[in-house]
């Protein structure tokens, strides 16, 4: 062993011999535990029973299919967002009991029921899980589902690195939670502040859970990044120029240069970390020629880019959900992809603002100063852009535009308050305060209602039917009601001068601020229950709620709404030919609507695979190994992935065709199912039905062309 | 909007699928992808040399950077390593002719010459430890181990895909798989080499001054 390791070590079974000495009494783990074990219980005899063991294995884990991988994607994240509210709700409920010096402690607490390393590791996961397992996955997910089918691709450029990019994330999030049960979790804070993390100061394996979830999961990012960058540039349908590509494919391709460029910084900051950890090198420790602020320029130089990885696929969703429901083309397309692009570029040279504090010379401070405002321009461009897309627009105001909406507001107040955080003069006296929380907080809360708004707008399109309209919008009005009480509060505590990772509040002053919280938790639940119940019921009722024609919405505008709903698994029967930059809504003005094709042509398809399962299976014993530093174990993992890789590379079965013939057959029987639907139901055929031409009854823009 | 439907359009004659099936490809998507996965190894290295302008002089009392680089400890592994790209080189002039053995031979020395460097960065670093060098001492050698070797890794895995390609077209010949790949190979190996160039200049060169 290169490193002096606190504890047991034996070859064969690492530091496993550490967890003799935890004590697994935390009621609050076990519960989770608990959950953990009897959901996976129930969903195990709920496969058997329903013998569905086999179909989860042909139609998804095996798949390479990106629709299927995209749904895979934003389930991940969703889980993980679970997982990282339930952290939230920790947090907040230590907060508002752990008060002042006369507040109780149960559980082995002095205060409220976390002990101070527990509540460390509690906000370290809520941190890392919410930015990089749940907002990126389900990010990912939509970019996977819809772009290539908004580009008329039949598939991804690569599928089966596709579905090696999900594994990969997937191992990431089962790292994390065997951190739950298996060992303890990183309790440096989602950044991993040096030396913190260096091994004498944090000698567990919680840090090398972090490091590694991060780290093999960021390579799924990459191989993503790499995969859609390629999709949008190769794959795109014959008329598809670069002018004509729709705002969500530009705002994918803006996010991927990032992830390409940024994931690998990452992927040195935590690698040196490892070094340090695993070997003694001196890269961030304090003493030997160590810096520990290389660790936070490297972390940031990703960490800032990072922020706009997953806020501008955000602003895609915006850009395709605000005209939808405007009834009107998207206002300055030009400046939205200029904007784009420009805000990809600027998030590469505003890192140093994450740490205004640490001494820099005033010049330093105030170029950093200076590019983060000018992210303000791109930003209110867009802004600007959408209300003017909006401005003498035909509105509507179902949920996904719901949470469009409300997604701008919080895009203005988080932007102002970025602003104020801009001027070195504010962060220095709000630096590590609660407002920088609640800012950034606001900034993801606008990403998270982008998302819910994606998956109230996409969920048509993807399964078939609508999602229910009546409990969407209780989760609305629940979650934006949940918002306030928390962030508000959040944003004035900043300014009392409440710091940021307390487990112990010493001003009982703060009380009543940190139990409104309490309260927009109890909202966020009650809204999470509303979601369930949405999903639910909707699933239920999936017969009643089911869309006739392509076009869920009837006034969608772009390519995805041009094939059937749910779009087979071969994307579009024929290539269609691209005309207009919102081809559908040209289109539909012109009566060209039909699904029809003249005539079939063969397809051709990649054929299921279990490689990228296997990979990733062994990536994750990989991984675990290296945590508790089983030698041997990861040693056989690392060889079996690279012979398994070179096996893969000497199979020639990988692709098959679609006759002809049978592509038309099923056509046919999707357009009868549909044209059977239609028939059902008293409403004229709408949304692009199997016929032919039609006109949307909310589409009166073809006798308003005035503007 | 000049382009939101304001021509009109004659529905009987409006192309509205593509039945020729233009396909995509294949090569020239593999060859982006890689391009593209390059870009991203690119910036692993922009972070290791921008970490070296920080330690090039974290001695911490302990070896100086003139104390344990020799420059002349580079010059030979440059040769070889720059002759492996060159001999790679002819393997792709062989592959246009369509010569297999061309090929095969091109790969094999190729290959060997990829092994002479490695032995030779392995010889370096073995009298570095014998000399007490090790990147446990101090931050500027933490530096120099770890960027030198990241590089040396990147040949060890471009050796790897070449002994498994020599395999593949000793049993398959030029299939269209085998081309991508060994196009993709030919980007990687060039690219280590380009690495090297700047390992060479801003860690041999300037540190052994």
């Amino acid at each position: 062993m290169l490193v002096d390791l606190q504890g047991p070590w034996s070859p064969i079974f690492g530091r496993l011999g550490l967890l003799l000495d935890v004590h697994y009494n935390n009621p609050v783990i076990f519960f989770a535990f608990q959950l953990v074990v009897v959901g996976g219980a129930l969903l195990a005899f709920w496969l058997t029973c329903t013998n569905r063991w086999k179909w989860l294995w042909k139609d998804w884990l095996t798949t390479v299919d990106h629709k299927k991988l995209g749904i895979m994607y934003i389930l991940v994240g969703l889980v993980m967002m679970f997982r990282g509210f339930s952290d939230a709700i920790m947090i907040r409920t230590q907060q508002a009991m752990a008060v002042g010096p006369d507040s109780p402690g149960i559980l082995g607490a002095a205060h409220g029921y976390l002990p101070p390393y527990h509540f460390d590791q509690v906000f370290t996961a809520h941190g890392m899980i919410m930015i990089l397992l749940a907002v990126t996955p389900i990010l990912v997910g939509f970019m996977n589902i819809i772009m290539p089918i908004q580009i008329g691709a039949r598939d991804m450029a690569y599928p089966y690195l596709n579905a090696l990019g999900l594994w990969l994330t997937v191992v990431a999030a089962a790292l994390v939670m065997i951190a739950l049960f298996v060992g303890d979790f990183s309790h440096a804070g989602w950044v991993g502040l040096t030396p913190l993390t260096e091994l004498p100061y944090s000698p567990g394996v919680g840090v090398d859970y972090y490091i590694w979830s991060i780290q093999l999961g960021s390579i799924g990012t990459t191989l993503g990044a790499v995969n859609l960058i390629a999709t949008i540039i190769k794959m795109r349908a014959p008329g598809m120029t670069w002018g004509r590509l729709p705002i969500f494919t530009w705002t994918t391709l803006a996010s991927n240069i990032i992830a390409l460029t940024s994931f690998p910084v990452l992927g040195v900051a935590l690698g040196l970390l490892t070094f340090d950890r695993y070997v003694g090198t001196h890269f961030f420790t304090a003493d030997l020629g160590g810096n520990l602020m290389m660790y936070t320029n490297l972390f940031w130089i990703w960490g800032h880019p990072e922020v706009y990885f997953v806020v501008i696929p955000a602003f895609g969703f915006l850009s395709e959900i605000i005209p939808t429901f405007s009834e009107k083309p998207l206002f300055g397309y030009i400046t939205m992809v200029l904007a784009s692009m420009a805000i990809a570029l600027v998030s590469w040279t505003v890192w140093l603002h994450h740490f205004f504090t640490m001494g820099a010379s005033p010049g330093v401070n105030s170029y950093f100063s200076i590019a983060t405002m000018l992210v303000g321009i791109p930003t209110g461009v867009k802004v600007f852009n959408w209300a003017f897309t909006m401005y003498r627009g035909r509105l509507r105001f179902p949920t996904p535009m719901l949470w469009a909406l409300g997604s701008l507001f919080l895009l203005i107040t988080g932007g102002m308050t970025g602003m104020m955080l801009s001027v070195p003069a504010i962060n220095y006296l709000v630096h590590n305060s609660v407002f920088v929380i609640a800012h950034f907080h606001n900034m993801f809360l606008l990403i998270a209602y982008a998302s819910f708004g994606a998956v109230a707008f996409w969920w048509p399109k993807v399964f078939g039917f609508r999602l229910d309209e009546k409990l969407g919008k209780l989760f609305f009005w629940l979650f934006t009601a949940g918002t306030l009480l928390v962030f508000i509060p959040m944003y004035t505590l900043g300014f009392m001068g409440m710091t940021r990772r307390l487990d112990y509040v010493a001003h009982t002053s703060w009380q009543p601020l940190l139990l409104l919280e309490m309260l927009g938790i109890a909202l966020y639940t009650l809204s999470v229950l509303a979601f369930v119940a949405q999903l639910a019921v909707s699933i239920r009722d999936r017969e009643k709620n089911r869309v006739t024609g392509s076009d869920a919405w009837e006034t969608s505008r772009s390519v995805e709404w041009m094939t059937h709903t749910p779009p087979p698994f071969y994307n579009f029967a024929v290539t269609p030919v691209i005309h207009d930059r919102d081809e559908w809504a040209w289109r539909r003005e012109h009566g060209l609507t039909s699904l029809v094709p003249d005539r079939y042509l063969d397809i051709h398809m990649p054929k299921n695979t279990a490689v990228p399962l296997i990979i990733g299976m062994l990536t994750l014993f990989f991984g675990f190994a290296m945590v508790w530093r089983i030698w041997w174990l990861a040693a056989a993992s690392l060889i079996a992935i690279i012979v398994v890789m070179i096996i893969r590379s000497f199979d020639k079965d990988t692709d098959y065709i679609i006759p002809a013939a049978e592509v038309e057959k099923m056509e046919q029987e999707i357009l009868s199912r549909a044209a059977g639907a239609t028939g059902d139901t008293a409403d004229a055929p709408i949304g692009g039905g199997a016929g032919g031409a039609y006109a949307s009854r909310h589409a009166p823009s073809q006798s308003r062309k005035d503007t | 909007m000049s382009s939101h439907a304001t021509a009109p359009v004659d529905p009987n004659n409006v192309v509205l699928w593509d039945y020729e099936d233009h396909g995509h490809d294949f090569i020239g998507t593999r060859s982006i992808g890689f391009w593209l996965y390059m870009m991203s190894d690119a910036m692993i290295f922009a972070g290791l040399f921008a970490a070296h302008g920080v330690y090039v002089h974290n001695f911490a009392g302990s070896f100086t950077a003139n104390e344990v680089i020799h420059p002349i400890n580079a010059l030979w592994p440059t040769l070889f390593i720059f002759t492996s790209v060159l001999i790679y080189g002819f393997g792709m002039v062989a592959l246009k002719k369509g010569s297999r053995s061309g090929v095969i031979n091109a790969l094999l020395l190729s290959f060997i010459l990829g092994v002479g460097f490695l032995l030779m960065e392995y010889r370096e670093f073995s009298e570095l430890a014998a000399m007490g060098a090790v990147p446990q001492v101090s931050g500027f050698l933490s530096d120099f181990w770890v960027i030198v070797l990241t590089h040396a890794a990147h040949v060890f895995f471009g050796l790897i895909w070449m002994a498994v390609m020599i395999v593949q077209i000793m049993t398959n010949g030029f299939t269209q798989n085998n081309v991508y790949r060994l196009i993709n190979l030919k980007l990687f190996w060039h690219f280590q080499a380009i690495i090297w160039v700047c390992v060479f200049t801003f860690v041999y060169l300037m540190g052994g001054i």
